[in-house]
């Protein structure tokens, strides 16, 4: 077995996959493990998942542990619930986050509830699958991130993975714990050939069991001058970023937290103690979120740790636009990452 | 698991009269299902009564220690000794934010129930939960204050049963109103597809808080809605004990043998208000209520059929209340949870 704090660790065995592959090596092994395991969803089945969460996992496993679904959120992944308080492990997929609207009552009045009303006598150990991210002009119904309204809604874990090896830690941690975990894949990082990618949507990941904690960030990339805190699609660009500024001389840290419940709160302290410098970078919406969020984590600790104003790049708050102009134009793209590390630095 | 349910040909049928149904009982059987309701009944009149003792001057519902919202089932008890009549322990119900008399009749602890409701430690839920959120893992049991909400987990429920290969089954209970939400349909549909092993039970007290059933539902039976869903749909009337569980009786074999869900609609009454504290002005029959409790109706019918008479009346009235108050008891003297400890089982 890893366990891998750091993807700059070093896996002895490793394999090059796409996240997604890598999110389908977890699910299977686990499949393989315990039968308590199984996948239901829309599209999970033949279709190996629209964005290829599943892929291939019908016919490994059979029609009895992937499961296509009717459309009907609610109705699965209540019976996820039920199946969870009764010992299974299931894996259910919600095809989009945006799609909570429909089902969300079973998702934070039910799968988050349950543990704490019953005083923690009853256990709901299921993980609710769901894709995020804009960024191929699927619009404003298609595209949201949302990971700041799940993580404010007490008593579900959230998990963000931005690469092959922490998709495939961060899921083999998720079916494990015995809490309600919500794992959001961004379409952008899965590898999908339809689809243009960053090149650290391919990586190596380790062989056999491995794990990443939940509530644990990793240091994507040290630097001495300024933090960038961030998650999932954002830290590739944040990445490339900082690749370029450091031709300058500019040494970026870019803090990835791959899980917001819980979160990692030391994580930053620790970088932004270092640096003095913060940039949050956010693909949800900007305000009432996530960014806010991390600034608090600074200032309810030491504002004077600050050199200088916190810059937050994220979704302003409107709704994701249609056209590629009017979509790049609010997303946190890498021109509004280096724009804001440029503005905290006085370059 | 089979994803092979054939549609039943079976629709909406309407459940044999109580005569027929009655006929068919034998005098335990009778018994069982009145003691049962004598329970739940002798339960939330002592709940009535804790409820209203501390909450003046006036009316403060956050006041007393048992504080909130709360709902009783009382004219409702036909449902919860029918059904469950039919269950063990080791069967599964979701009920809904009027919930008491389902636990009750399913076997719930009456202890860890009442301290719940009166929100201690010693409590089901350790005081998180409340009256509308029981969680008992040894019965199975657990409610939802979400209209409509708890039929999906029941799915689950079965669904793990399925796959166990035991023949233990999901009872899911709702209002009439609940049967306009998404989630009750999307919960038939998917139930009805992979043949789960659930019942399906609508409680039709004809009133959704204020809202009279006829005003909000197009159609005059819910049980006409499992035809949509190609399985069996039965609507008891007259709030009939004895057709309920010859109804459940069907439903449960038919669950139990791996034959799917089925949906069964009961007419019953809302003895009381939606919750304490509602004076029920939008209710007109309001002054005939208590002349269709069905608890005196079945007590006449079994003593003139010589089943019941004084002394055994007596004696499930007399255990009913030492059961009760024990449990009342039992609650007031049990710890408050530690303010301290608020923030604590959120997670595992």
């Amino acid at each position: 077995m890893t366990i891998t704090d750091t993807p700059t660790a070093p896996a002895p065995h490793a394999s090059r996959l796409t996240t997604s592959k890598a999110m389908v090596e977890a699910i299977a092994q686990e499949m393989e493990r315990d039968p308590s395991v199984v996948y239901l969803g829309e599209d999970v089945g033949a279709y190996g998942g629209i964005f290829s969460s599943t892929t291939d996992l019908l016919a490994r496993f059979g029609p009895e542990r992937v499961i296509d679904t009717p459309i009907s959120e609610t109705a699965f992944i209540g019976l996820g619930i039920g199946a969870a308080v009764e010992g299974m492990r299931p894996i259910v997929e919600l095809m989009f986050a945006d799609f909570m609207g429909v089902c969300l009552d079973q998702i934070y009045n039910h799968m988050a509830k349950i543990h704490f009303e019953s005083g923690g006598k009853v256990r709901v150990p299921m993980v609710l699958t769901t894709a995020v991210g804009g960024g191929y002009s699927d619009g404003a119904q298609h595209s949201q991130c949302l990971w700041g309204t799940f993580a404010h809604l007490p008593g579900m874990k959230v998990v963000v993975p931005s690469n092959p090896a922490d998709a495939k830690g961060l899921m083999t941690s998720a079916i494990r714990d015995d809490n309600p975990v919500v794992y959001m894949f961004h379409k952008g990082v899965m590898g999908l050939a339809w689809m243009a990618k960053n090149a650290r949507s391919v990586g190596d990941v380790p062989d056999g069991e491995h794990l990443v904690p939940i509530g644990k960030a990793a240091v994507a990339r040290p630097g001495t001058d300024v933090t960038v805190v961030t998650l999932s699609l954002s830290v590739h660009h944040a990445l490339d970023v900082a690749e370029k500024l450091s031709g300058e001389g500019v040494e970026v840290e870019v803090i990835d937290l791959r899980s917001l419940v819980p979160l990692d709160r030391e994580a930053i302290l620790t970088s932004v103690a270092k640096t003095g410098h913060l940039v949050v970078v956010d693909e949800d919406y900007l305000s009432f979120g996530l960014s806010g969020e991390v600034v608090a984590t600074v200032t309810d600790h030491d504002p004077t740790m600050l050199k200088a104003p916190v810059h937050r790049v994220a979704v302003p708050d409107v709704p994701i636009p249609y056209a590629h102009g009017l979509e790049y134009a609010v997303l946190p793209r890498p021109e509004r990452i280096e724009a804001a590390i440029r503005r905290s630095l006085a370059l | 698991m089979t994803m092979h349910a054939e549609p039943s040909t079976s629709t909406a049928e309407t459940a044999p009269s109580a005569s027929s149904a009655a006929g068919a009982l034998d005098a335990a059987t009778r018994t069982a299902l009145f003691e049962t309701m004598v329970l739940c009944r002798t339960y939330e009149e002592a709940i009535l009564r804790e409820y209203h003792a501390d909450k003046g001057p006036g009316f403060d519902i956050g006041k007393g220690l048992v504080p909130g919202e709360m709902h009783l089932s009382a004219g409702q008890e036909p449902v919860a000794a029918g059904v469950c009549a039919h269950l063990t322990a080791d069967d599964a119900v979701t009920a809904t934010h009027r919930p008491h008399h389902l636990a009750i009749a399913h076997g719930m602890d009456l202890r860890a129930m009442t301290a719940e409701i009166f929100g201690r430690e010693t409590g089901l839920g350790r005081g998180r939960g409340g009256h509308m959120h029981l969680f008992d893992p040894a019965t199975h049991f657990s409610c939802s204050g979400i209209i409509a909400e708890g039929y999906p987990p029941a799915l689950g429920q079965a669904f793990a049963f399925q796959r166990q290969q035991t023949d233990r089954i999901a009872v899911a209970v709702t209002g009439e109103g609940a049967a306009n939400q998404g989630a009750f349909h999307e919960s038939l549909n998917l139930a009805a597809r992979w043949s789960l092993p659930v019942v399906f039970v609508v409680e039709d007290n004809d009133w959704a808080i204020s809202v009279p059933r006829d005003a909000a539902t197009a159609i005059p039976s819910n049980a006409d809605r499992a035809a949509a869903y190609g399985i069996p749909g039965e609507r008891v009337e007259d709030n009939d004990v004895e057709a309920v569980y010859a109804a459940a009786a069907r439903a449960v074999g038919r669950a139990r043998s791996g034959a799917g869900p089925s949906l069964i609609e009961v007419h019953t009454l809302r003895l009381w208000g939606h919750f304490e504290g509602d004076a029920q002005g939008y209710r007109p029959e309001l002054a005939d209520v208590p002349s269709h409790d069905p608890i005196p109706r079945y007590e006449k019918a079994l003593r003139d059929s010589e089943v019941l008479d004084d002394e055994i009346v007596q004696r499930i009235r007399a255990a009913a209340a030492e059961r009760v108050e024990d449990a009342i008891a039992y609650a007031k003297s049990s710890p408050l949870p530690d303010p301290a400890s608020a923030t604590s089982h959120v997670f595992a």
